[in-house]
């Protein structure tokens, strides 16, 4: 069991037997009154979101939640095929559950999957993933040390925004975890 | 900020006096958990030893301050944070009030306040309002109903907190005597007590009351505290008995207790306590 003083940004609880993260969070505290923890959450299954207030005495449920080592296969619209790392097993993981994780999703990525009641609900990618550009406006010279960025795209249709001296064609490092830009790792 | 507040209190002849932040035991109060200093606690605000100043004649004093409270942590909270409190002796909540009016006017030099898109005037008359009326207009119900649910303070937070210090400071006032364990009753309204907090922006910026000076009614409330506490398996403190032998040497006071951080952001207009601080929990 979780505490409401647990309760945090990306916190994995269940609540009434479903599984919710938490998306946004904040601690309220009226006038020498009770402590309450304003929390929105979103069902780990289905997307759909809740607001959701927490009293300090509240206890919450800790979702029981499997961790495996998978890898990448081939994408089936509207799902993502990973195999299991050690059974071999195909697991179907539906695209809304990735979110723009797909695009940075490479042959043979070796990745971290979380199942609830062994349902995917979670896949942490590689941190870093490198990507050519394919579409950029072309690089302004001597640009190198500003924060004005322009906006690339992949192959895959991926938008994001990139420093200004970025030419198309060049080979950029990309950070799963947020999807921007990180660094250059050679040009074209 | 701070030396436009130590000016307001000298000119008014207060002292400005320091007390331990380092307590052997923390003042009881329902929901405030002190934090562990070795076989000491740092304190959670300074007022039983505020107290115990006016006992020994101190009629006026201020104290500007750190205060940590455990578990205080959000857009508006900090475990550690600075408190300015002020007591007078022979005085009543009202009569802090008015302290509280003219301390504000002083520091907010443009008179205006710029504060999470509102502009609060701080010059011209401050609403008042009772908790009573102010659950009645904005949530159907009475405090006491919701107390009865265990919804006062969700009912506070989210229907309430809203609509206060827009155009005008606000002054919500006479809370329930059991939300309110240092205060003192309010002649002629039963359950409530003479208490206030103000709000500017829809934020809490200070807490006030007529002290509650009788040691009995302390030590039941104390009680009740205690009990409280130990039926949610939550610490509970030794009672302060220096602080209840000295509260019978005072005959009546009142006292403020202002969050100078949060006083700084509607001064500022800062969103998030965070940028008022220099070195705020997470980054010290």
């Amino acid at each position: 069991m979780f505490s409401a003083s647990d309760l945090r940004k990306n916190l994995k609880i269940e609540i009434d037997g479903e599984p919710y993260i938490v998306t946004y969070f904040d601690f309220c505290k009226p006038g020498k009154g009770q402590a309450l923890y304003r929390c929105r959450l979103k069902h780990m299954l289905n997307g759909s979101t809740m607001e959701r207030t927490f009293r300090s005495v509240d206890k919450i449920d800790k979702p029981d939640l499997f961790q495996k080592e998978v890898i990448y296969s081939y994408a089936e619209d509207p799902n993502y095929v990973f195999m299991d790392a050690e059974s071999y097993e195909e697991i179907r993981v539906p695209g809304d559950v990735l979110g723009d994780q797909i695009y940075f999703l490479g042959d043979d990525m070796e990745c971290s999957m979380l199942t609830y009641q062994n349902r995917p609900v979670e896949l942490t990618l590689p941190i870093f993933v490198d990507r050519e550009i394919a579409e950029t406006e072309p690089g302004a010279r001597g640009d190198t040390a500003t924060n004005v960025t322009k906006p690339a795209k992949l192959e895959n249709g991926y938008e994001f925004q990139v420093p200004l001296f970025l030419n198309q064609g060049d080979t950029v490092r990309i950070d799963t975890r947020t999807g921007e830009y990180s660094e250059r790792v050679s040009k074209a | 900020m701070l030396s436009a507040a130590r000016s307001f209190f000298r000119d008014r002849g207060f002292l400005d006096v320091e007390t331990p932040v380092r307590i052997p035991t923390p003042a009881l109060e329902d929901y405030i958990e002190a934090e562990a200093s070795g076989d000491h606690f740092l304190r959670t605000s300074p007022e039983l030893h505020m107290k115990r100043l006016l006992a020994a004649g101190y009629e006026r004093i201020y104290q500007i301050g750190t205060c940590c409270r455990l578990g205080e942590r959000g857009r508006v909270h900090l475990p550690e944070f600075a408190m300015l409190e002020w007591y007078r002796l022979d005085a009543d909540y009202m009569d802090v009030l008015d302290d509280t009016i003219a301390l504000v006017r002083a520091v907010a030099a443009s008179g205006e306040l710029r504060f999470r898109g509102q502009l609060t005037d701080v010059r011209g008359e401050w609403q008042r309002l009772t908790v009573d009326e102010a659950f009645r207009t904005y949530a159907g119900c009475t405090p006491d109903a919701a107390l009865s649910r265990g919804r006062f303070e969700e009912i506070l937070v989210e229907r309430i907190e809203p609509h206060l210090g827009g155009a005008t400071p606000t002054v919500l006032m006479d809370y329930p005597v059991c939300t309110s364990g240092l205060s003192k009753p309010k002649a002629g309204t039963p359950g409530r007590a003479e208490r206030w907090e103000l709000y500017i922006g829809g934020l809490e910026i200070a807490n006030a009351c007529s002290e509650l000076t009788d040691p009995a009614a302390q030590r039941r409330s104390f009680q009740a505290t205690a009990d409280l506490r130990r039926r949610e398996q939550r610490p509970v403190y030794p009672v302060d008995e220096a602080f209840l032998a000295a509260l019978g040497q005072i005959s009546s006071a009142a006292g403020v207790a202002i969050g100078i951080d949060r006083l700084a952001m509607v001064l500022t207009g800062a969103e998030v306590i965070d940028d008022v601080v220099a070195f705020p929990a997470d980054r010290a």
